[in-house]
């Protein structure tokens, strides 16, 4: 998808009617295109070019990278470094906002920083337990839940005010989303809780993974059934397993992670392993595209993140379409003049 | 107490009834409390409240109770505090992420909500954020002066 009003790479694009966002991500959802986000995992590191190296495996196949916020609890560069670096290369990030580690008083702050940065979707989150990272030691703040700090970001977007109710002089353009994982328990009011997060101002939902269809498809009826379909932007977590034992891994020890019993065994019984858990998620991602209310799929491949680019291709989700990438206009170009 | 609490919530309803009655009858002291003093209740009426409350709920005193929209279990026993549902991380046995010995207080929650009549409606309802000021004040007295006098805001 190319646009006319396509910017220098670091500069906003022009707002839309009906858009809350100068961001390509949002232009993309609502042209009614079927949207890739995945996710980066910031490095442990203070290399600016770490950042773009990890970027850069993505050029192609995503509409946005997520910028995780000390994902699982462990320490990285934060998200919103992460994603000032990434705008400064015209990347469309996704800066992940965590309820963990920071109050309202900094998470607001953050809030119209990344916005002065030029980000412009937020994912607002609970965030995991420091009992789950590398630092089980620290403070758990919660200060706020997800759903206080989408209902503060949109007042701060839509009211121009604090959660304290003091003016701001100039609104950060965001557009805002939140997490929803379809796969555990309470089962039959996942679909509620969406609802709430809609009606606290979430415009887009990335779910966690998503690896039974049945638990998908009865979540998305339920979904259909509280009339919110057309109100909210959903995109379906998926990622790849390298190996049987790898998935029984994270299905023990990663919190919300749900793997039914029949992807291991297939797992388990192919030759190769790593290639079987590609092909696993390039079909799951094709039978996402056909469920009413999918708007896209988030693909998450921790320390396989090369994988992404394959898995995207091979599914034909983006059907021909190239998300922009810092070279992606001039190396059509320069293909043309050759 | 652990066990009490999960009585609480198959109770639900019995004490969600139980409370609207009691909620009432505090509205009705009203005037007694303004005669005496709010300030000079506060302490007093909190020691009851985080007593019968701790006992029933393990109340944490937040000072602003939404137990009647949370189907009688208390969500700042949430160790995220979270008061507006259940976080990703919920184990397949509707366990808690963080304390696997204890139920996800709020897969308790909607059980709770489904017993009481129009529960699921107010659990649906978004809740503001925590105000830390209001921990261990109690949360009757800020009921009865919200139902009783007409602008919260000047409330010291």
């Amino acid at each position: 998808m190319k646009f006319e009003d396509e910017p220098v790479p670091g500069y906003p694009l022009p707002i839309l009617p009906g858009h809350v966002s100068p961001g390509r991500f949002e232009r993309v959802l609502r042209a009614g295109a079927f949207a890739v986000t995945t996710e980066l995992a910031p490095p442990d590191s203070a290399d600016p070019e770490e950042v773009y190296r990890r970027a850069r495996v993505f050029d192609g196949q995503v509409d946005a990278i997520n910028a995780t916020d000390g994902s699982g609890a462990n320490c990285h560069m934060s998200s919103l470094a992460v994603c000032a670096l990434l705008t400064r290369a015209g990347y469309a990030p996704i800066m992940q906002i965590s309820c963990r580690d920071k109050n309202r008083i900094a998470i607001q702050g953050d809030i119209l920083g990344g916005a002065a940065m030029g980000v412009c979707n937020m994912l607002c989150l609970s965030g995991d337990g420091v009992q789950a990272g590398d630092h089980p030691q620290a403070k758990p703040v919660f200060d706020l839940d997800a759903l206080s700090l989408l209902a503060i970001g949109r007042r701060l977007r839509d009211e121009q005010r604090f959660e304290s109710g003091r003016k701001i002089t100039s609104a950060p353009r965001v557009f805002f989303g939140a997490a929803e994982n379809p796969m555990v328990p309470p089962l039959e009011h996942r679909a509620l809780r969406l609802a709430k997060k809609v009606a606290a101002g979430a415009q887009f939902i990335q779910t966690q993974y998503c690896f039974d269809l049945d638990r998908l498809r009865a979540f998305m009826r339920s979904v259909e059934e509280l009339g919110l379909l057309d109100q909210v932007f959903l995109l379906i977590g998926v990622g790849p397993f390298k190996t049987a034992k790898g998935a029984e891994w994270m299905r023990n020890n990663v919190p919300g992670m749900h793997v039914p019993d029949a992807l291991i065994r297939r797992l388990a019984g192919a030759q190769d392993q790593a290639r079987e858990g590609r092909e696993i998620c390039i079909e799951l991602i094709q039978q996402f595209r056909e469920i009413t209310g999918v708007h896209g799929v988030h693909v998450m491949a921790y320390r396989q993140e090369e994988s992404v680019a394959e898995i995207i291709d091979r599914s034909g989700v983006l059907a021909g379409r190239v998300p922009w990438y810092p070279t992606r206009d001039t190396d059509s170009a320069d293909r043309k003049a050759s | 107490m652990y066990a009490l609490r999960r009585w609480s919530v198959r109770h639900a309803r019995g004490l969600n009834r139980f409370y609207d009655g009691f909620e009432r009858l505090l509205v009705a002291c009203a005037p007694l409390f303004r005669r005496l003093g709010y300030p000079r209740l506060e302490r007093p009426v909190a020691l009851i409240e985080r007593a019968a409350k701790g006992l029933l709920f393990d109340c944490r005193m937040c000072g602003q109770c939404v137990l009647s929209s949370t189907g009688m279990s208390c969500p700042m026993n949430c160790p995220k505090n979270l008061r507006n549902g259940p976080c990703g991380g919920v184990r397949a046995n509707g366990h808690c992420e963080v304390r696997p010995e204890m139920r996800c207080v709020w897969v308790e929650a909607f059980e709770g909500a489904r017993r009481i009549n129009g529960g699921i409606d107010k659990i649906r309802v978004v809740q503001a954020p925590v105000d830390r000021r209001l921990e261990g004040r109690s949360a009757w007295l800020k009921v009865v002066r919200e139902r009783t006098e007409p602008r919260p805001e000047a409330r010291p």
